[in-house]
């Protein structure tokens, strides 16, 4: 037997919800709210997305122009590093393959870049096949600033600080790079189910 | 934006509870010793694991409040939430000559060193204070003279951590000012601010914009996104303000 924390009971286990719970995770009802700084207001007469970087050709959108896009209304489970887990989390978006349909890249891996500096790198392979969106609502209802409004990336089978506030772009790389927090030492791919949380983990 | 990279793996290691100290009716510092410990930078924060007797295991994050330096010593300042998981048991079960598992230190952001100067302008809400008293600590620790100010959201003056320290840095420190303000209860002719932290509460305590202050704001959702927007709106640089927010889900 390994480590115990004497008289540590923890909470009443639950298993058919356990199983959705990654490692080290606790479920949350709230929507906690984490960044390194001021939330940035972009008006959305100035705002645009855009893929660039090791592409062909690049692409940018206004916002009226990726509001006409298709939109998809998704369900999905989402899991912060700093341990909470929020279940069936309801978003409206745009799918990462309708954005790069028609890029021609050799490019394998990411940069997703955004409002405010921050920054997340992504394997490529890990945004398209229906894993990636560009999300706009959250529970039927705009997405508020402070959980990423107008626009964040959603990316809900990695740690959530892979799905980038105020996201304005995807920049494709050949070779991985680290992003803002993957600098500071948080794992370059971050599996919540392997708990990929920092690296060498 | 760009950092140092912090590339070296984290290992979960055994503390051993060493004193507790009663800092408020809800809050208490947990002063322990971590073998091996490879040393911090103020600001940065550790992952604390408990594990039940039948496996079970959940994980939280605090921030270290002690200086760097401190040898193997550090020292977690717990809230204690009613409804939480772990905080009750770090804050209130725990005992000298427990062991925790904890691995860290993680972070690298929101962290100050005295080779980065000032001003400072350090804002706190609640607890949101821990992070900052380790940048204090390394202050007063180093001899360092880096003007600083400190303006710190409590819901009354029994609630503010590390009341007596404070004032203890204040009258030894060089370069120090702390104002307190009490939301909710204040005592008889109280002279501090009696208000939530407001725009022209920073107005009068922050260092003008021209003068570039570092700033580094920690505490609830809602204090830390009105604080900086306010911030933003008196003119500093978006890049120049840090935040760290947490709230009761962090318990």
């Amino acid at each position: 037997m390994g480590f115990v924390s004497r008289a540590f009971k923890g909470r009443p286990r639950d298993q058919p919800r356990d199983a959705r719970v990654p490692p080290g995770q606790y479920l949350v009802r709230d929507f906690p709210v984490l960044s390194a700084g001021p939330t940035p207001h972009t008006p959305l007469a100035e705002w645009s997305f855009s893929i660039d970087g090791e592409v062909d050709a690049e692409k940018h959108w206004t916002w009226e122009e990726l509001r006409a896009l298709p939109s998809e209304t998704v369900t999905r489970d989402i899991h912060c590093v700093t341990k909470w887990s929020k279940l069936d989390t309801t978003w409206e978006c745009v799918s990462v393959d309708t954005l790069l349909e028609g890029v021609e890249t050799a490019a394998d891996y990411v940069m997703a870049f955004c409002d405010g500096g921050y920054t997340t790198n992504l394997p490529l392979e890990d945004l398209t096949g229906g894993k990636a969106w560009i999300a706009y609502a959250f529970d039927g209802q705009p997405l508020e600033s402070q959980h990423g409004g107008p626009a964040r990336l959603l990316v809900p089978h990695l740690y959530f600080w892979k799905s980038a506030k105020w996201v304005r772009g995807l920049r494709l790389m050949n070779d991985d790079s680290p992003g803002f927090w993957e600098t500071y030492g948080y794992h370059m791919y971050g599996d919540p189910w392997l708990e990929q949380r920092y690296s060498g983990d | 934006m760009a950092g140092t990279a912090l590339q070296r793996r984290l290992t979960w290691r055994v503390a051993e509870v060493v004193d507790l100290v009663d800092e408020t009716p809800r809050v208490r510092s947990l002063v322990l010793s971590v073998p091996g410990w490879p040393g911090h930078l103020a600001g940065q924060h550790v992952d604390v694991r408990l594990t039940a007797d039948d496996g079970y295991q959940t994980q939280r994050s605090y921030s270290i409040a002690s200086a760097p330096a401190a040898g193997e010593r550090l020292t977690l300042t717990v809230e204690r939430l009613d409804d939480g998981e772990v905080s009750p048991y770090l804050a209130a079960e725990l005992r000298a000559g427990d062991k925790l598992e904890l691995r860290g230190p993680i972070g690298g952001y929101f962290v100050w060193d005295i080779t980065i100067g000032g001003p400072l302008l350090l804002v706190a809400g609640g607890s949101g204070i821990c992070p900052l008293m380790a940048m204090l600590r390394l202050r007063q620790a180093t001899g360092s003279a880096v003007p600083t100010r400190l303006l710190y959201s409590s819901r009354s003056l029994e609630d503010v951590i590390y009341r007596d320290e404070l004032d203890r840095l204040v009258a030894t420190g060089t370069a120090l000012d702390v104002r307190l303000t009490l939301t909710r209860d204040q005592p008889e002719r109280w002279a501090g601010y009696h208000r939530r932290i407001d725009t022209d509460m920073l107005t009068e305590v922050a260092w003008a914009p021209n003068e570039r202050p570092l700033i580094f704001v920690c505490g609830p959702t809602p204090l830390v996104e009105s604080v900086a927007e306010s911030l933003v709106n008196l003119g500093h640089e978006p890049t120049r303000i840090k935040t760290e927010r947490f709230g009761p889900t962090g318990g």
